[in-house]
Formats: C-alpha cells, structure tokens, sequence
C-alpha cells in the first residue's frame, strides 16, 4: 500500500475547483515561489527538532524516527511553522489512500469531488493516482491543482485517472519564471498546452504582482494559448502577503486599477471565462 | 408533579391592561398600522383564555406549553393557505373579480386577495406559488418583469411582514427566473422564499437560485421528496417555513418548550416517563380546544368566502405541534457540559435527541382532536426567547464541523411533515461557486434534510430565525426610529437573543 504525505485536509473547500470539494494538501514542492502562501509545504521535515522545545502544548517530540505530532495535543498556533527554517512542517502525516478516504468520509455525501493540492501533488503520483481512483470509485471527480513541473506525458496513469487539472502560469518568461520560482516554465507550458488539448485542462491562474512581474506579458501570452479552448477558464489572482516571506512581505495587493485591464486583455485575447479574486 | 410555578394573580393582569394599551397608542416606534395590530391584539386578550383542565393549565402557566401569543379567544386560523391557482381560474363571486386574461389582471387580482386572507399576523402568510400562478399569464417577458415588480413591492410595502412567504419551483420558468432576477436586484426581506427543489429542478434554476440566496437570503431550499411524500404535491411552504396543505393552513399552532420541561423534570425516567407525556397531552389538549372555540364558537368557516367559494376547505386545515430547545432538552437531561459529550457532538446525545422526537411524534399521532390531526412542526423560536434554541437546532456557538452539523440537521428533521428548518451562513466565497452550495443541498436532502436557509455572510437582508430582516432596519429600529417592516421590531430583539449574528460562518476551509 502506498503511502502519502499529507500537510492538510480541508473536508469543505469552495475554492479548490467547482462545486464543493475535498482538499487534500501534499507535502513537498518544486517550485519555491517568492510568493508562496503556505512555504511549509514545500520541503520535507529535516528532523533538526527546532519546533520542539517551542511547542507551548507539548505536542511534537523527537524520537528516531523523526518528529512526532500528537494532533490532539496541538493549538494550531503555528509556531512550529514560523520557527522553521526549512520551509517544512511537523505536522505532515504519513498516510495510506484509505486513511485519508476515512477522514472525508463524512464529507463524500456533500461534495463534487476532490482536489489534490500542495505543495505538488506530482511529485506523488502513485498515491495521487490511487487517491484519484477510490474518487471515481465513490461517484467523484478527481481535479489536480499543480504547478505543472512535471510532464504529464511521463505520468500517464495519474493524466487517465485525473478528470481536470488546474495549473499555474507564473510567467510566460523563462528568465522571470526562475527568478520566482527556481525553475523554468518550458514544461508547464508544455503541460498547458497538452492538458488543453485532451481536455483535462480545467483553468490556468496567475498571481499578479505589480513592480515585481512583468504581469501584461504572461497574461497576453496565457490567454492566447488558451483562447482556443473555451471551457478552460482563466483566473487572475491579487497578490496577498499572507504567509508570504521574503523579498515580497511588504508588496501591496493589487486594486481594480491594475486587474481590470489584464481581464479585458485576457477577454479581448479570446477567453471566454474571465475571474479576478 | 411539580412544575415550581404559581399562576400570577389574575386582578394584576386586568389592571395592567390600560396601561398595555395606552403604550401601544403612544409607542413612537410603532407606525399606525402597526398600533391598529397591536390594539387588536390587546382586545382579543381581555377574554379569558380558552378553559383547560388543571393539569393542562399547569404546564401553560410554567410556559412549558405556550399558545404563541395567538390571543385568548382566537377568531381564525393562524395560517390560511388559500388555492390561489383555483382562484385565478374561477374568479372570486364575492371580490366581484372575473378570471384575469392578462398578467396586469392576474397581479390586480391577487393584491385584491391578499386583503381578504386571515391569519394571526392579520395580513396573509402565503401569497402563492408565484411562478407556477404567473407562468401562464406571461405574453411578453419585459411587461411580465413590470408586472411582477409591481407584485412584489405592493406585497413588500403593504404586507411588510417577514412571515407573508411566497413559492417558486420546482421547474425552471420563465417566471421563476423574473422572480429571482428580481429577488436579487431588490434586496427587500418580504416575501420571504422558497424553491420546492426536487430531481427534476435543472441545476441551473438551483445555481440562479442559490446566487439569489447569497445576495439576498432567499429562496430557502425545500425537499420536496420528502413533503411530497407527506401531502402529495399540493402543499405550502408558509410563514417561516410551515408546510401546510394548498386549500387548508393551519388552525393553531402550540409550542412545547423542551428546555422548560428539563428543567422541571429530575431524571431522565421522569421525563420520558412522566413529564412528557403529561406535556404532549396538555399541549394537544389546549390546541385541540382552541381549535373548537375558532371552528364552533366563533364558526371561521361559515362566514368566510374563501370556504364558499371552495378555495379553502375545513378539512384541509391541521394542528401544528410545534417544540423548541431539543438541545437544551438533551444536555440539561444527560448532564452534558463538555462539548464533546454534548447535543450535536456526541452520539449517545444525538441519539437521546432523537428518541425525544420519536416519543413526542408517537403520542402527537395517537391525539385524536376534534378538527383535522395534528403534525410536528419545528417552531423557530419567539424574539424574547433566551437560552432556548429553535426546534432541534444545534445551538449557536456550539456548531459542530459542517459535515456533522448537515447529518445531526438531518437526522434529526425527519418527523415534521408541518415544517422543520435550519439555516447555514456561508462566506462570501460561496458567491464565486454557488455550485458548491448546491452540492451541500443535495447531499443534505439525500439524507432526509427537509429545508435548508443560507445566506452570505457579507448581506444586508439576513435571517433572524425563520423570517427575514435587513440590518439596516434593526440598526434603525434600535436608533428609536419607525420602519416599514414588522419584522424589525422583533428581529432586533432575536437576533440579540438567538445571536443571529454570531452564527458560525462556513467558510471555504471550514472542516
């Protein structure tokens, strides 16, 4: 049986894809996006036991195994994820495709479907893939939400049990995409482009940040790779501090003045779904 | 038994009704309309109330059953719940109105009606199933989108209760879609809405409606599979959310006050043994006589025109045995003050809850009264309620995770065919993805949820208990100022006592 590593699952989420969905956050990422709202997901826990002592509650120690999280102890007062400087959380749990079906089972009668989110839910894609499966078994939908690193040529299973994905478009500029997230933006565009066409593409969304991302560009070159599919709906996100650290803490949400002329590009360029949040 | 209680003294009560009266003449909160109310009120409740035997008496003066304040002497039934769509087809000899050829006359005809229709507010509590009466009237939908208008805001400006309620539903109409259009745009508390949901209402009338639901508090959704079930397909939802049969209403409606009852009671063996039966009966016994002293004493029905001309029948009319403070019922009972072990968290509480209603919806069931049979119904709650939750809610503050709280809602809804409701504040997110409301009202209704209000956490016209109010009204209303709305009044009080306010807001990330 495989096993997966779970930072959070959010039985009810209204926005992880349409409808009401299960959200089934993973651990570890590819990316490290200057903007990331929830760092702690990205790299798994070193074990160096720093939270420990901090914990007010007692609910972590540090066994051989590594570190270990009593829930029922924990205030959730996130100074475990604070204090870490690793960009990980104690709080991961190891968990099988049933345990995590057990855990929103009283969910399954009230939503749509689930939404494997991250961190990248890529990076596990056999426990992706069977949590994708059990979905479909119950009458789901199974959605991705991903930052499209890996090719989804070369995880064939998780693309035939996966109904949509949604994928971020950070930047339509490789030199600015690596400057945000480490990486460059070849296979997610790629990966657009391929999940378009078989029809499992369900949106693309991009964060906008003003003064620090060359916003019109990617907008104008996203909207047009997916102008011609019009089911596939684009979302522009404001930038939001929360969570965020580093360089960005202090940059300012974008208003309507700023948001309002990527939509009507986006718009003009030939989408058919537009949504800035 | 022992209720520990004293019956006031009766010359305190007479002395104090010139007083009563002259507050009601002076009050300048209340606006002329609303002090003619208030007087006639204050006269039907010089007479003695109706007689009970002693034991019955006992339990009304402990306020353990209540008659809602219907008055001492009742005249008419509380809830009348005329066949509108009998009306339009056949005219009204009496109102000298012939059968409307136009949408203009339809909407004529049925703000002449709405005059003429009784109920304890003195102004109708059902104005009919909007969509379903209009639909075939509608020629051109722009003149039929001014007709409505006007429809809906002469019932908002002269009805101005929060308890005059309307139907839409289940098929997507033309109408329909006018009247959620217009919900929408108007932003008013009256009528207060429901959609009659069943499999064959298309998703996407559900997601119009929901949308409304989110900017305006209503339509609430019904199930219909269940009330159907119940009444076949001619029935109402009326009031807040009464469910009554088309052609009839409701006589009187009686509330047992669980909380109340606890609290007199010493062991569980004595509740379920002793004080509650005692109770159901008393309770039945004085419905059952104020039902008598409307239909024999006072003969509602030979001297009405809705009963003439067949557009109600005596036969068609039930009890409503309405209850409040299951929660309070169950923990003050089993002695649950840890969370964990309380009504809505815990099973054995859950399960506690659960056999209270079964008890209550099997000696209710053996009443035979003297007019039609009596039903459950889950009564809201009255504005100066205070540590007492409405019917079977979980109590505000104490909302478990909304999974949970949608299956205990469900479970425990099941016997009520007179109507039963609970309300979800959703935040604002849910505007972006109504689907996801629907998604809940399904799963919610697969499990025998019979009617479910929401509203975004971020409107204006908000849900106090089962009507609705805006909050600019209450804030008025609370600066000494008059307003049109009846309901303000009464919202301002609640929505500090039943902490509306203070609901807990389900969120995107809510688990």
């Amino acid at each position: 049986m495989l096993k997966g590593y779970v930072n959070r699952i959010i039985p009810f989420s209204f926005v992880d894809g349409p409808g009401n969905r299960s959200a089934v956050f993973l651990q570890g990422c590819d990316f490290s996006c200057k903007y990331c709202h929830n760092p702690e997901t990205i790299n798994m826990c070193s074990g160096c036991g720093r939270c420990v002592e901090l914990c007010p509650r007692g609910a972590l120690t540090l066994s051989k195994e590594g570190i270990k999280w009593n829930s029922g102890l924990c205030a959730f007062c996130d100074r475990c994820l604070k204090v870490c400087s690793y960009n990980s959380s104690p709080r991961v749990r190891t968990m099988t495709m049933e345990q995590v079906f057990e855990e929103i089972r009283e969910a399954l009668p009230f939503i749509e479907g689930i939404t494997v989110s991250g961190g990248e839910c890529t990076k596990q894609n056999g426990f992706v893939t069977e949590l994708f499966r059990e979905a479909h078994a119950f009458g789901k939908t199974a959605f991705a939400d991903t930052n499209g690193e890996t090719d989804f040529r070369s995880i064939p299973e998780l693309t035939k049990e996966m109904d949509k994905a949604m994928l971020d478009i950070k930047s339509s500029d490789a030199r600015e995409h690596i400057m945000l997230t480490g990486s460059s933006n070849e296979t997610v565009i790629e990966n657009a482009r391929y999940l378009a066409s078989i029809g499992k593409l369900y949106e693309i969304r991009t964060v906008v940040v003003p003064g620090f991302l060359d916003n019109f560009r990617t907008v104008d070159f996203a909207s047009r790779l997916i102008a011609p599919y019009p089911e596939v709906r684009y979302k522009l996100i404001r930038f939001r501090k929360w969570g965020v650290r580093g360089p960005l803490e202090e940059f300012p949400v974008p208003d309507d003045s700023v948001m309002e002329p990527l939509k009507e590009l986006a718009l003009k360029n030939g989408v058919k779904i537009v949504e800035v949040i | 038994m022992d209720t520990g209680c004293h019956l006031p003294a009766k010359g305190m009560q007479r002395g104090n009704q010139m007083n009563d009266l002259m507050r009601i003449l002076k009050d300048p909160k209340l606006t002329y309309r609303q002090r003619l109310f208030s007087l006639s009120k204050a006269a039907e409740n010089i007479g003695e109330p109706v007689k009970l035997s002693e034991k019955a008496q006992r339990f009304a003066d402990c306020g353990i059953i209540y008659d809602m304040g219907e008055g001492n002497t009742p005249y008419c039934p509380r809830y009348v719940v005329p066949d509108y769509d009998k009306f339009l087809k056949q005219g009204s000899k009496f109102l000298m109105l012939a059968p409307p050829s136009d949408i203009w006359e339809a909407v004529s005809n049925l703000q002449i009606i709405y005059h003429h229709v009784p109920s304890v507010i003195g102004l109708p509590v059902y104005i009919g199933h909007l969509d379903r009466l209009l639909e075939p009237y509608i020629a051109d939908e722009k003149e039929a989108r001014r007709a409505i208008r006007m429809l809906l805001t002469h019932v908002d400006r002269t009805v101005s209760d929060s308890f005059c309620h309307c139907d839409i539903g289940p098929y997507d109409t033309r109408a329909g879609r006018i009247i959620l259009e217009l919900t929408e745009e108007m932003q008013r508390p009256v009528p207060n809405m429901s959609l009659i949901y069943n499999e064959k209402t298309p998703d996407e009338f559900a997601l119009r409606a929901i949308s409304a639901g989110l900017t305006a508090s209503k339509p609430s959704f019904v199930n219909d599979g269940m009330y159907s079930a119940e009444w076949g397909e001619s029935y109402a939802v009326v009031s807040c959310y009464n469910v009554l049969p088309i052609g009839g209403g409701g006589l009187t409606l009686g509330r047992l006050n669980l909380k109340k009852l606890a609290d007199a009671s010493i062991s569980r063996e004595q509740l379920m043994n002793e004080l509650l039966p005692d109770a159901v009966l008393a309770q039945c016994e004085q419905m059952d006589k104020r039902e008598s002293f409307i239909i024999d004493e006072c003969r509602f029905f030979e001297n009405s025109f809705l009963a003439a001309e067949e557009l109600i029948y005596p036969e068609r009319f039930v009890g409503m045995f309405g209850l409040v403070g299951l929660a309070e019922c169950v923990n003050k009972t089993l002695g649950a003050t840890a969370q964990e072990k309380r009504y809505g968290h815990c099973e054995q509480a859950n399960a506690f809850g659960e056999e209270i209603i079964d008890r209550i919806d099997k000696l209710v069931s053996r009443y035979k009264p003297k007019h039609g049979k009596f039903y459950l119904h889950g009564q809201v709650g009255i504005s100066s309620d205070e540590g007492v939750t409405p019917n079977t809610r979980i109590p505000v503050g104490e909302e478990p995770d909304l999974p949970t709280h949608l299956m205990v809602t469900a479970r425990m809804q099941k016997k009520f065919p007179c109507g039963i409701g609970d309300i979800f504040p959703f935040e604002a997110t849910a505007k972006r993805n109504p689907k996801a409301v629907l998604d809940i009202i399904k799963g919610a209704f697969s499990m025998n949820m019979r009617y479910l209000s929401f509203y975004s956490s971020d409107s204006d016209v908000i849900r106090i208990s089962g009507y609705l109010v805006k909050r600019s009204d209450i804030l008025k209303y609370k600066e000494g100022k008059a307003v049109l709305s009846n309901s303000a009044s009464l919202g301002s009080e609640a929505a500090g006592n039943l902490h509306a306010f203070e609901r807990k807001v389900r969120s995107s990330d809510d688990a």
